[in-house]
C-alpha cells in the first residue's frame, strides 16, 4: 500500500512501487490533465509538483512519492486562476494544447523561485518542455505577463 | 498515381444549399432541444457550368434554441490550427450572434451528415468559408423576417447583433429565442435572396479571436484521445515488427503474463505489402489493467520475427545510391525550351546535389484510440484527422457495415498528417473485438518513431545555367524519393504528379529552359504526408539554389525573384507537363490561379518589413525565400547569428502572407509562429535513419525537436490585406523558412547548405 496526497486529497493505493507516478495519476487516480509524451523525461508533458518541486512524473516511481504531496495541473489553483493560467489565456498561448499542463507546471516553479525572470531564466527553466506546435514565443510572453500579475496581486 | 487526395476531388467547386434540419438529424449529437430550430447546410459539387453533379449530404448544423442559445457544430478536427474556433466564428459573424454565448459542439464522423471531414491539406477554411457565411445569413434572414412580422417595419431597416434582431429607427430589439417559433415555420430563403455582410460590417472575420478551448486546456480538463475513458476499459500496448512487411513467426508470452495487471496477450495479423494507411502492422498485443503493466508486459514479450525483404535496408546506403542516380537521365516530367542548348551556350553552370532525411511527425500526443465492440457494433474515441476514413476502415476490418461504426473525434494533441491515417484505430477495434474488453491502444513514443508514416528521404540535383547576358537560361531539376503512392501500391517507384506539384513542377519563374526529371526510389518504410509534404525538400533545394544564382549573377536575391516572376499574370503549368497534370492542390487553376502579382506583393512586403539590405555585424546575416503552397503566397526573411562555436541563433523571422481574406488573424499568426518552429526542427534538428530495416531513433533524445532556447526569438507575421477567396495557413509557413535560414547562414558565414539537418561542422559539398 502506497500513501500520498494528490491536490490535497489522500490516496492509499495498492500498486507496483515501480509504477511511474504518471500512470498512477492517469489510470488509477483518474486525473488526466498530466500528459504522456515520451516516458523518458525528454518532453516535459508530464511535469507535476512533488512537495513543491517540478518532477517528471513519467520517471518518478511511486516508491519515491510515498508520504509526499503531489500537485497536478488540476490542483494548481482553486479556480484555475493562477497567474500563469490567466496569462496563458490572455496571450492565447496554446495551439493543440496537449503540452501546456506540463509547460504551466514547469513555469509555476520558475515563478516561485524567480518572481521576475529574464528571458534567459525562462529559456533555462523551460528547455525541458517540448511544444511540437511551436508556441515557445507565446509561452515566454505569458510567463512575463504572469510575473506582472503575480506582483500586482502581492502588492495588493 | 497522384498523392491520395481521398475525397477532396468531390469537394471541388463546392456549392451549398440550406435546409431545415429535423429532430432526427440531431439525434446523434445529443438530440435537438425542444422548441429550437436548426439549419443544415448540404454541400454538392458542381461541374464547370455550375450544374449539380453529386450530392454530398448535409454537412454543417446551426441550431438556435428557444432560450436564444446559438449552437454550432464543428465538423473538422482540431489539432492546434484553431479550426473549432475559426469556422464557427464565420457563421456567428454573418448571423449576428453573440460570440460569447455561442456553444460549439464537436461532430462525430459521419459522412452522410457532414460530408467529408478529412482535415488535412490546409483546406478547411478554403472550402467552407462561403457555405458557413451563407448558413449564418440564411438564419439571420429568417429571424429578421419573424421580427418584421411582429413589428410591421420595413425589412431593410432591421439588422442583427449580439443574439438580437434590432430595429434602429425605433430602438426595438428582440432576442433570437423569442423569434424561434415564428422563424421555424417560415420557408427557407433561397441563397440568391440572402445578402452577405460587406467586409466593413464584419465583427469577427478578419479580427483576432481567442480559441474556444482555452479554459479547458489551461485547467487540464480538455479531452484528448488519450484521456477518453469508458467503464471496464483495458489498455493495450503492442510490440510491432521493426521492419516493414515483417511478420510474427512465434512468440513466448509467459513472462508478460506474469506481470501483475496483465490480462491477455493477443497476436495481431498484419504486415502486408503494400502497407496502406489502414492495415495494422504484424505484432503482439499485451492487454492490461493499466498502461504501466501493459508497457512492462510488452517489454517482456519474446517474439521471433520473419523480417522479410526490407531487413537489409539501410537509409545511408539508399542516399548514396540515389546520389548517383540523380546524375543520370531520368523520366521527363516537365519540359520548357531546350535545356541542353542552354547548357551548351552557358557562360556559367552551377550544379549541386541536395539531401534531406526521413522525418517523423512526432505529434506530442502519440497515436492512441479507444474502441468498444458490442453486439456487432463498434464505437471509438480517437484523435483522428479523418473520422470517416477510420469508420470505413473499422467496418472493413471487423466485417460490419459502416453504419454500425461510430467515431467520436476528440481533441488531437498534434496531427501534422499522422492522424489522418487510421491504422492505430483499426488496432483498437480489432483488439476490442478479440478480447471482449473496451480497449484503448496506447502507442509509446518509441512505437511512434519506429512505425510512423514517414516523410521520405530525398536526393535532388539541380543544374542551373547563366547565359552571356547574365540571365538564368536553364534549370534542370532531378528528383529522387520514395513516393507516398508506394504506401498504396508497392510497384510505384517515382514521385506522383501531386508530389512534384509541391514546388518542383510548379517552378514559377521565367527561365527559358526548364526540365524536371524524376528517378526510381524504392519505399522501404511506410511513407506518408507530413505538414507541407514534398514542398519541404523541393523548396529547400530550389530556394537555396536561387540564392546561389543571384550571388553568381551579382544580383540581389529579392530583386532576382521579383524580376524572374515577371509581369503581372496568371501562370499555368499543364502545357509543359509531360504525361501528367499539375494538381493545384485539388483546385481548378482557373478558380485559384497562380498570380505573379500576389507573389510579388508578399515579397515586397517582407523585404520592407525585415529591412532587407540593412547592414548587420560580422557573423550575422539575412536570408530570403518565397514560396506558394496550398494556394497561399508566402515570403520569408530570416535573420541569423552564427557564433564562433557554430551555434545558430535566430533573432528574427519575418513572414508576409497572402491567404486571401483573413478569417482569424490571431490563428493565422499562431500558425506562422508554429510553422517557423516546425521548420526550425527540420532545418537544425530532426533526422530519422534506418539500419537493417529498422528505425534507429527511439525517443526525443535522438529524434530532436527544437526547444525554447534555440527557437527563433521573434517571429513577425505580416498579413497582406486581401479580398480574395480565403486559403489555408496550416502548412504554407513551413517550406520557405528552412531555405531562408540556409541563405541567411550563407550570408553570415559564407557556408552553403546542401544537406539537412544543417551541420556546420560537417560541411560537405555535393
Amino acid at each position: 500500500m502506497i500513501s500520498f496526497t494528490v491536490n490535497n486529497k489522500t490516496y492509499q493505493l495498492d500498486l507496483d512501487p515501480n509504477m511511474p507516478l504518471l500512470w498512477a495519476l492517469r489510470d488509477v487516480v483518474g486525473l488526466t490533465g498530466t500528459k504522456y509524451g515520451c516516458g523518458v523525461a525528454q518532453c516535459g508533458a508530464c511535469v507535476v509538483h512533488l512537495d513543491g518541486e517540478a518532477v517528471r512524473s513519467c520517471i518518478t516511481k511511486l516508491s519515491r512519492v510515498a508520504g509526499k504531496h503531489v500537485t497536478t495541473i488540476e490542483g494548481l489553483s482553486e479556480k484555475n486562476d493562477h497567474p500563469l493560467q490567466q496569462a496563458w489565456a490572455a496571450v492565447d498561448v496554446p495551439q493543440c494544447g496537449y503540452c501546456h499542463s506540463g509547460q504551466i507546471m514547469s513555469a509555476a516553479v520558475l515563478l516561485r523561485e524567480k518572481p521576475n525572470p529574464s528571458d534567459e531564466d525562462i529559456d533555462n527553466a523551460m528547455a525541458g518542455n517540448i511544444c511540437r506546435c511551436g508556441t515557445y514565443l507565446r509561452i515566454r510572453k505569458a510567463i512575463h505577463l504572469a510575473a506582472e500579475l503575480q506582483q500586482k496581486t502581492s502588492e495588493r | 498515381m497522384n498523392i491520395p487526395t481521398f475525397d477532396k476531388k468531390d469537394l471541388k467547386n463546392v456549392s451549398s444549399q440550406i435546409f431545415k434540419a429535423s429532430r432526427r438529424d440531431f439525434l446523434k449529437i445529443g438530440g435537438m432541444l425542444a422548441g429550437s430550430f436548426a439549419l443544415g447546410v448540404s454541400f454538392f459539387s458542381c461541374n464547370e457550368k455550375g450544374e449539380k453533379i453529386s450530392s454530398l449530404a448535409p454537412n454543417v448544423y446551426l441550431q438556435i434554441t428557444s432560450k436564444g442559445e446559438v449552437i454550432i457544430i464543428a465538423h473538422r478536427s482540431e489539432m492546434g490550427q484553431g479550426i473549432r474556433t475559426s469556422l464557427p466564428l464565420i457563421v456567428a459573424d454573418e448571423l449576428g450572434a453573440d460570440w460569447h454565448k455561442v456553444r460549439i459542439v464537436q461532430a462525430e464522423g459521419d459522412e452522410k451528415k457532414y460530408g467529408s471531414q478529412n482535415t488535412d491539406g490546409s483546406f478547411s477554411v478554403r472550402m467552407f468559408y462561403k457555405p458557413m457565411r451563407e448558413a449564418g445569413a440564411v438564419a439571420k434572414l429568417l429571424l429578421i423576417q419573424a421580427a418584421v412580422k411582429l413589428w410591421q417595419v420595413p425589412i431593410e431597416e432591421c439588422d442583427t447583433a449580439k443574439n438580437q434582431v434590432v430595429h434602429k429607427a425605433s430602438g426595438k430589439a428582440i432576442d433570437f429565442g423569442e423569434l424561434i417559433e415564428s422563424a421555424k415555420n417560415s420557408p427557407i430563403p433561397r441563397i440568391q435572396d440572402i445578402k452577405l455582410k460587406e467586409r466593413q460590417q464584419f465583427t469577427l472575420i478578419g479580427k483576432a479571436t481567442p480559441i474556444i478551448d482555452l479554459h479547458e486546456i489551461v485547467s487540464g480538463t480538455a479531452v484528448f484521445g488519450i484521456d477518453a475513458v469508458v467503464d471496464n476499459m483495458k489498455i493495450a500496448v503492442i510490440k510491432r515488427c521493426p521492419v516493414l512487411g515483417g511478420k510474427v513467426k512465434s512468440y513466448d508470452d509467459k513472462k508478460a503474463l506474469a506481470v501483475p495487471g496483465v490480462l491477455k496477450v493477443i497476436p495481431i495479423k498484419g504486415g502486408d505489402i503494400p502497407p496502406t494507411i489502414e492495415k495494422p502492422l504484424s505484432g503482439v498485443a499485451v492487454i492490461a489493467a493499466n498502461t504501466w503493466a501493459a508497457i512492462k508486459g510488452r517489454d517482456l514479450l519474446d517474439v521471433t520475427w520473419d523480417l522479410g525483404e526490407h531487413a537489409t535496408y539501410n537509409s545511408a546506403q539508399q542516399l548514396e545510391e540515389l546520389s548517383k542516380e540523380v546524375l543520370k537521365k531520368g523520366t521527363l516530367r516537365r519540359n520548357r525550351g531546350n535545356f541542353d542548348q542552354a547548357k551548351a551556350q552557358a557562360k556559367k553552370v552551377i550544379e549541386h546535389t541536395y539531401i534531406a532525411p526521413y522525418l517523423a511527425h512526432g505529434t506530442i500526443e502519440p497515436p492512441n484510440a479507444l474502441a468498444v465492440v458490442k453486439d456487432g457494433k463498434c464505437e471509438v474515441w480517437a484523435p483522428t484527422q479523418h473520422p470517416q476514413g477510420a469508420r470505413d476502415a473499422i467496418a472493413q476490418f471487423l466485417g460490419i457495415s459502416a453504419e454500425d461504426v461510430k467515431v467520436n473525434v476528440t481533441l488531437l494533441g498534434g496531427g501534422f498528417g499522422r492522424k489522418s491515417k487510421p491504422d492505430f484505430i483499426v488496432e483498437a477495434a480489432l483488439l476490442a473485438k478479440e478480447s471482449g474488453f473496451p480497449i484503448k491502444v496506447q502507442w509509446t513514443r518509441e512505437d511512434d518513431l519506429h512505425h510512423d508514416f514517414f516523410h521520405a528521404l530525398s536526393v535532388q540535383r539541380i543544374t542551373a545555367t547563366i547565359d552571356q547576358n547574365n540571365q538564368i537560361s536553364g534549370w534542370n531539376h532531378h528528383i529522387a524519393y520514395p513516393s507516398i503512392s508506394a504506401t498504396f501500391d508497392a510497384s510505384v517507384l517515382q514521385p506522383a504528379d501531386g508530389e512534384l506539384g509541391q514546388g518542383a513542377s510548379d517552378f514559377p519563374y521565367n527561365v527559358p529552359a526548364v526540365r524536371v526529371e524524376t528517378h526510381d526510389a524504392k519505399a522501404h518504410l511506410r511513407i506518408g504526408w507530413l505538414r507541407s509534404v514534398r514542398n519541404i525538400p523541393q523548396v529547400f533545394a530550389i530556394a537555396t539554389m536561387l540564392d546561389e544564382l543571384a550571388e553568381a549573377r551579382g544580383i540581389d536575391p529579392v530583386q532576382q525573384a521579383l524580376s524572374l516572376l515577371g509581369d503581372d499574370r496568371s501562370i499555368t503549368f499543364d502545357e509543359e507537363m509531360v504525361n501528367g497534370k499539375y494538381g493545384n492542390y485539388g483546385e481548378d487553376i482557373s478558380t485559384y490561379p497562380w498570380e505573379t502579382a500576389r507573389m510579388k506583393k508578399v515579397i515586397e512586403r517582407v523585404a520592407k518589413e525585415a529591412g532587407w539590405g540593412k547592414k548587420l555585424p560580422a557573423g550575422s546575416g539575412l536570408g530570403f525565400a518565397a514560396h506558394k503552397s496550398f494556394l497561399t503566397y508566402v515570403a520569408c526573411i530570416v535573420e541569423v547569428k552564427v557564433g564562433p562555436d557554430n551555434k545558430i541563433n535566430i533573432p528574427h523571422v519575418h513572414y508576409a502572407v497572402d491567404c486571401g481574406t483573413a478569417v482569424n488573424t490571431d490563428r493565422i499568426k499562431s500558425q506562422f509562429e508554429g510553422g517557423a518552429q516546425f521548420s526550425t526542427s527540420i532545418a537544425l534538428k530532426s533526422e530519422i535513419t534506418v539500419e537493417n530495416g529498422a528505425v534507429v531513433q527511439n525517443n526525443f533524445d535522438a529524434y530532436q525537436i527544437v526547444r525554447m532556447p534555440e527557437s527563433p526569438q521573434q517571429i513577425h507575421v505580416h498579413i497582406v490585406d486581401s479580398e480574395a477567396k480565403p486559403t489555408g495557413v496550416g502548412e504554407p509557413p513551413v517550406p520557405p523558412f528552412t531555405p531562408a535560414l540556409c541563405n541567411a547562414i550563407y550570408a553570415a558565414t559564407g557556408k552553403r547548405i546542401y544537406r539537412l539537418p544543417i551541420d556546420l561542422k560537417e560541411q560537405r559539398s555535393y
